[in-house]
């Protein structure tokens, strides 16, 4: 049976992994993420995000180098995002050694990126990233761009489902409303999407404890669960997450460290 | 030493690496010659089906990669590289493959999701020396929408539940496919690849 998926996330600045209680400010040192990426493959995640938060021209080659260090020391698939405008720096990427990448703003503002991605390197690298905030004057929630600065009117469902059209292979969602609070995912975006769309769905944006997990994943209906602070910090672990979910029933790849 | 074939599409960085990783000696090369000396040749892919066999034929691969698999010699196609060992896929239109397997590839349909992408458990079928250390209920990575339809069951090493059984592992004499990404697959998947070169390893070239 087809698990549901634990992913850790990091955001990376520098060459160095940060998360932030709230966006950009408050920067707090991870460390180094190429000693992460094996160390939650050995705690066993599922999959692998990083994400570029500065994503200038000049780290370009800082990030490539944590790609390469990552894909020769860790076998679990693995996504790269942040930035990313051009084909050719989706080719970079993934010739670095990244399985995905992650498309957002760009995408939004050329939803052809998507297309062109997927043609050239196929669906399963394609994910596209989905910052969702709650809009009381659309009454929807609403996709917002460069890191939550740039409101686009959109609403979230229907843009998942032109990403999918374009040839997304995934859906990574981050409620902005949730994210950095550690009180859970929104599940009641998550569900819209998950139901609205028939590839898999990432949700993003909340988690602050195992609980969490086990409530996106079955009643927001998510395939997978992403998170990044609360296993960073050691609030929980990877596999005190599989181990609850286990207990309730929900089919996860088992942790391999006790 | 295990030969990769590189024929433009995709990450093959991740196969050299897995490789690499279980301390056995690799190469990519799209170079014919290389390819024939390999104790093992592995066919990766990711992408189209079609653009696939295309890049194959324009780089004169099709040839060498047949006659290989011919000459006895252990052949491994991954995810796509599995799909083209067969004779004919429906992705996007028909398209001709390998045809060292007899079979045909076709979509998923279904309402469910697709692709079928995740962590899903091997059912082992039969035991083989490329199966060897994997069990029934052990995960691996699959990414795909497209499985193939083997006109001989008894190929099917191993199969995968998804809302139907997929052939997740098959094998003819030495010709293996895995559908899943054992590059990507953790400690399961470095055996299977390990597996795949020792067995290369120990075969006689004659």
């Amino acid at each position: 049976m087809l698990s549901k998926r634990i992913i850790p996330c990091f955001d990376v600045a520098n060459g160095r992994v940060v998360k932030h209680e709230s966006f950009f400010a408050n920067p707090r040192d991870a460390g180094d993420p190429v000693v992460l990426a094996a160390l939650y493959d050995a705690q066993g995640a599922d999959e692998l995000v990083l994400l570029d938060i500065t994503a200038t021209h000049e780290q370009r080659g800082i990030l490539l180098d944590i790609i390469r260090q990552t894909s020769a020391q860790v076998f679990i698939p693995f996504t790269v995002g942040g930035g990313i405008k051009h084909l050719d720096e989706v080719r970079e990427v993934l010739l670095a050694g990244a399985d995905k990448v992650s498309l957002n703003s760009a995408a939004v503002r050329d939803p052809s990126l998507i297309t062109e991605v997927a043609r050239r390197f196929g669906s399963q690298c394609a994910v596209v990233a989905i910052d969702a905030k709650w809009s009381d004057e659309l009454h929807d929630y609403e996709v917002v761009i460069s890191g939550g600065r740039i409101h686009t009117g959109k609403s979230v469902v229907k843009w998942a489902k032109e990403a999918e059209q374009q040839g997304a292979g995934e859906i990574l969602l981050t409620s902005f409303d949730q994210d950095g609070q550690r009180n859970g995912y929104d599940l009641h975006l998550t569900k819209q999407v998950a139901t609205s769309v028939s590839i898999p769905v990432i949700a993003s944006g909340g988690a602050g404890a195992k609980e969490h997990f086990y409530d996106v994943l079955t009643q927001g209906e998510a395939d997978a669960a992403l998170a990044a602070s609360v296993f960073h910090f050691k609030e929980t672990s990877i596999g005190e997450v599989k181990r609850e979910l286990q207990r309730k029933g929900v089919n996860v790849r088992e942790p391999l460290i006790p | 030493m295990i030969a990769i074939v590189d024929y433009g599409v995709g990450n093959l960085r991740s196969v050299e690496n897995a490789f690499t990783h279980i301390g056995e000696s690799v190469c990519t090369t799209s170079d014919p010659e290389i390819l024939l000396q390999a104790d093992g040749v592995v066919l990766p892919g990711v992408g189209a089906f079609g653009d696939a066999m295309q890049q194959l034929k324009i780089r004169n691969l099709i040839h060498p990669i047949k006659q290989y698999a011919k000459d006895g010699r252990p052949l491994l196609g991954i995810c796509l590289g599995m799909q083209m060992l067969f004779e004919m896929s429906e992705e996007h239109g028909e398209h001709v493959g390998l045809g060292l397997l007899s079979g045909h590839v076709t979509k998923m349909q279904g309402h469910y999701k697709i692709p079928h992408v995740g962590w899903n458990q091997l059912q082992m079928k039969q035991e083989h020396a490329v199966g060897k250390g994997v069990s029934t209920g052990d995960y691996v990575y699959f990414v795909h929408s497209y499985y193939v339809v083997p006109s001989n069951p008894q190929v099917v090493l191993a199969s995968t539940d998804y809302h139907q059984a997929i052939p997740a592992i098959v094998v003819q004499n030495r010709i293996f496919g895995m559908q899943f990404h054992p590059e990507r697959s953790s400690t399961t998947g470095l055996q299977l690849l390990k597996n795949f070169a020792q067995y290369s390893a120990t075969l006689d070239r004659r």
